[in-house]
């Protein structure tokens, strides 16, 4: 009986593989039976605009962004475990406090970093 | 299968079709047109997606903005010749079975510009095209007429054999050659693959007014 209850999940494990199986496959069969492939430097072109495509698809963006990654991270994320912490404050033992106050030592951390390398100033 | 078994089986909810009556009925109801327009005849084209006019009965209504979505290629307006190239590439972007409809005077012929240094003399030049609108512009029930003939012409169309569309045929181009600017003018001048000058013979002007039959 054991083996028996998770057959339904074997059976909609198929058929869901079978959904997406068959329209891929039903696609291959017709393209190679009617439909030929016609790939050409135009089609496969990077850029679709119409102008001439210049240049390669695997650009490098600019690394500096994780400034803005890691200072949303401590002021945003900050906020959002900060609440809950404040709301149930009263409640706490040791052990959360510690938890916690290893937390905002984490984020005192990366505050300081980017204190330290000037990103906090405006210009 | 007999045409009248056929409508007999319908009318007793019995539907019998073939496999290229069902492919051409999924590509004659899904014609996405790409979202691009040239000059006047554009605000007609808008106007026929609008509530008023509204293309989307016919499958139309999804005007895609990247020729890799599109089937459907309506030159609106005037080519000029620093637009045709980018015109051509558009066109030769988007994948196959793509069909295109020239909409006004300009996109057929260069229209009341066709005397100017700076307008093509007609998209036809460069791509195939499937249905001509004449108009300067077309009103919007024109563009929607071109959209039902060419349904009809793709409804028609055949899955196998010699007169199966372009797409069909591993022989036939998907992209066609790209003008560049010359020094006077598009280098090449027009696609002598697609496109060549009618040739007037006097001997038929009588018969048939053109001359060119």
């Amino acid at each position: 009986m054991r083996t028996d209850s998770y057959l339904p999940i074997v059976v909609l494990l198929l058929g869901a593989l079978g959904f997406a199986v068959t329209p891929l496959a039903l696609a291959w069969i017709w393209a190679k039976q009617f439909s030929p492939s016609k790939p050409g430097n135009d089609k496969n072109a990077i850029y679709e605009c119409g102008l001439e495509s210049s240049g390669d698809s695997w650009v490098q963006f600019k690394t500096g962004y994780y400034l803005y990654a890691i200072i949303f991270l401590v002021f945003d994320v900050e906020v959002v475990f900060l609440l809950p912490f404040a709301t149930a404050f009263t409640g706490f033992g040791i052990g959360e406090s510690l938890a916690m106050l290893v937390f905002l030592l984490l984020l005192i951390e990366g505050l300081a970093w980017a204190y330290q390398k000037k990103v906090l100033t405006w210009t | 299968m007999d045409e009248g078994l056929k409508s007999e089986l319908s009318r007793q909810g019995v539907v019998a079709t073939s496999l290229q009556e069902l492919y051409n009925w999924g590509r004659r109801s899904s014609l996405w047109p790409l979202n691009f327009g040239l000059a006047c005849c554009a605000i007609e084209m808008i106007a026929s997606t609008m509530a008023r006019y509204d293309m989307a009965r016919f499958g139309a209504e999804v005007f895609r903005p990247s020729p890799r979505q599109a089937d459907l290629m309506i030159v609106a307006g005037t080519i000029t010749k620093k637009m045709a190239p980018q015109v051509v590439r558009l066109y030769n972007q988007m994948p196959e079975p793509k069909y295109v409809i020239s909409m006004g005077a300009c996109a057929i012929s260069g229209g009341p510009f066709k005397q100017g240094y700076n307008v093509l003399k007609g998209i036809d030049r460069y791509i195939p095209v499937d249905i001509y609108i004449p108009g300067c512009p077309p009103r919007p029930e024109a563009l929607i007429d071109a959209l039902m003939a060419l349904q009809r012409k793709i409804d028609a169309q055949q899955l196998t054999g010699e007169s199966r569309p372009r797409h069909l045929n591993a022989d036939e181009p998907s992209e066609f050659t790209v003008p560049t600017f010359g020094s006077h003018d598009l280098e090449p001048p027009q696609n002598p693959a697609v496109w060549h000058a009618p040739l007037v013979q006097i001997a038929l002007a009588e018969e048939d007014e053109s001359g060119t039959a």
